[in-house]
């Protein structure tokens, strides 16, 4: 086979570039003197200073950071669960429906999401707010939990869990004591992307919300719709620097486990 | 007292086991928010739209009897068929998609394939370089392109300072700021199913091409294309099926003209409170995608087992 050649090189300065310019000239801009977004004005953190003046995107991120951080607990919870009993657990009745419903939410448009459980909260006569977010982002979580600890259970060596229920261990126990924690570093990272699952959904939060909830990205779709500012900017690169530290944090705990292993 | 063993009969004991408890957590869940939700978008597709909180008539009737009549009609569907908009609307999103994947799969399968070429020490790295953009927020990296992409953006500024062109482009609002918006949102999604075939792939094969005196050309056209299709049709069916029902996409980098099912639907919902026509456009757009769905979980259980 062909070494790594001048056409990889290629391949990935171009394609890299492709992905980062945009997320680099998002941020450069963030730090700009001037209003024009596009004309450089020199260098400025007068924009955050305003984002903590907007009482309106504090109380977005305050909902925003309170639904992320309740759904991607359950649905790690929930998720995990799932993971388990898609490997684990053979052939049980209704294993195709199960499966499907793991893997349809992953690539089903989210309008059609949003919407139908919104039509059921409605036709129901739960109130819209905080909680059928919530909800809704649990469902759609748990689904991505479930592939990242069925990717993990496909390489686990059973003859571990088997030796613990051969010595009296209960299934429970077993789960507990013996693979909960060779599998914490994937229930880590499932926790992780619920999280920003959560906290980057615009479409479906905008159908399960109610009036008094507004959730970050609905609070920037609505400043983007208006115009491109400098704050959307800020505020947007506080989000990409969040993210950021989330992916090298999980990759460092992941490289931990190989090590340990 | 006498205690009595109290008889439970086989089948119960089978259904209330610790196995099943275990199963029915998230299965009742996604049963009752992921399934149960879509009866009730059929049931509001089938209903009349009218000024009231909900805005539509309800399905049953209770009349006089004890059983209720079903009130139902097709009418959001005949208003779909007879007007072109909703048509061209799947049309328009079918042919943007399609086009979309292949563009992805053609940048997407270049980059793959160099971080699989890639030095070991530097893959890593290059790997955590692609997942890095999958995290961060469709909405900021979608927004990210319109301070480039406009009339008097970045990309234009940059162009006439060269001396490329004199007159600004104009991108911004066009299918073409659509494609570029989706190829670079949806990139990544193509990438890392191709990366994880690629890495596995056996090299072996690709020496005995070359040392029977295969071209490399022709190698990589009939051995290391057909070797990784299973990765090809992953990444197709991660980046065609959400786009055609995007929606963020086409309302921030599109102009009026880009139609797209995913933005119908939201104006209906949203703006002209039609909620049976948008629970209609919902129903035919997720019949359209069910099957790709179930090809897409099909291949799915097949990588993992």
């Amino acid at each position: 086979m062909k070494k790594f050649g001048n056409f990889n090189i290629f391949a990935l300065v171009v394609g890299f570039s492709f992905l980062y310019i945009p997320i680099i000239l998002l941020i450069l801009f963030s730090f700009n003197e001037s209003r024009l977004v596009t004309v450089w004005g020199g260098f400025s953190t007068k924009w955050y200073v305003e984002l903590m003046h907007n009482q309106g995107i504090k109380d977005a991120a305050w909902v925003t950071i309170k639904v992320a951080f309740i759904s991607s607990t359950v649905a790690t919870a929930l998720g995990t669960i799932a993971g388990l009993v898609m490997t684990r657990f053979g052939n049980f009745r209704g294993r195709t429906l199960f499966s499907g419903m793991i893997y349809a939410p992953m690539v089903m448009p989210e309008v059609i999401i949003g919407l139908s459980i919104l039509l059921m909260f409605v036709a129901l006569s739960i109130n819209r707010g905080v909680f059928t977010i919530t909800l809704a982002h649990i469902t759609f979580s748990m689904c991505y939990v479930a592939v990242v600890i069925q990717s993990r259970m496909s390489s686990y060596d059973d003859s571990i869990n088997e030796a613990a229920l051969d010595l009296g261990c209960t299934p429970f126990h077993t789960f507990r004591l013996i693979t909960l924690p060779i599998i914490m570093p994937a229930v880590v990272s499932g926790w992780l992307l619920s999280f920003t699952l959560s906290l980057d959904d615009l479409v479906i939060a905008s159908f399960a919300s109610g009036p008094g909830s507004t959730t970050l990205p609905m609070k920037i779709y609505s400043m983007v719709r208006l115009g491109v500012t400098p704050e959307i900017n800020a505020v947007s690169t506080i989000l990409v620097g969040l993210v950021t530290l989330g992916v090298i944090a999980a990759s460092i705990i992941g490289r931990r486990q190989k090590n340990t292993n | 007292m006498n205690r009595k063993e109290i008889q439970i009969p086989n089948f119960l004991k089978k259904a209330f086991s610790g196995r099943n408890a275990v199963i029915s957590i998230p299965y009742i869940w996604l049963l009752l928010l992921f399934l149960l939700p879509f009866i009730f978008v059929l049931k509001i597709s089938l209903a009349e739209p009218i000024l009231a909180i909900p805005p539509y008539t309800s399905f049953f009737k209770w009349g006089e009897s004890w059983l209720p009549t079903i009130q139902g009609s097709l009418d959001s569907y005949l208003f779909l068929f007879s007007d072109s908009l909703y048509i061209n609307a799947y049309l328009s999103s079918l042919k943007i998609a399609i086009i979309s994947t292949i563009l992805t799969l053609i940048i997407g399968y270049a980059i793959a394939y160099s971080v699989a070429k890639a030095p070991t020490r530097w893959r890593g790295i290059l790997l955590m370089l692609v997942i890095l953009p999958f995290w961060t927020s469709f909405l900021i990296r979608v927004y990210a392109w319109i301070g480039i992409l406009k009339t008097e953006g970045l990309l234009n500024l940059a162009l006439i300072s060269i001396g490329i062109i004199d007159k600004p482009l104009t991108i911004m609002n066009t299918d073409l700021a659509v494609y570029i918006g989706i190829v670079y949102s949806y990139l990544p999604f193509m990438i890392l199913p191709l990366y994880a075939n690629l890495e596995k792939m056996d090299m072996s094969l690709l020496e005995a091409a070359a040392d029977l005196g295969c071209r490399p050309f022709k190698t990589f056209w009939t051995v290391t294309i057909p070797l990784s299709l299973p990765g090809i049709l992953a990444g197709c069916f991660l980046v065609f099926i959400p786009v055609m029902g995007e929606f963020v996409i086409p309302d921030l980098l599109g102009g009026t003209n880009t139609l797209m099912i995913g933005k119908v639907l939201w104006t209906e919902f949203f703006y002209n409170r039609d909620w049976p026509v948008a629970s209609a456009v919902a129903i035919i757009l997720l019949a359209l995608l069910v099957v790709p769905i179930m090809l897409y979980q099909r291949a799915q259980e097949k990588a993992i087992s």
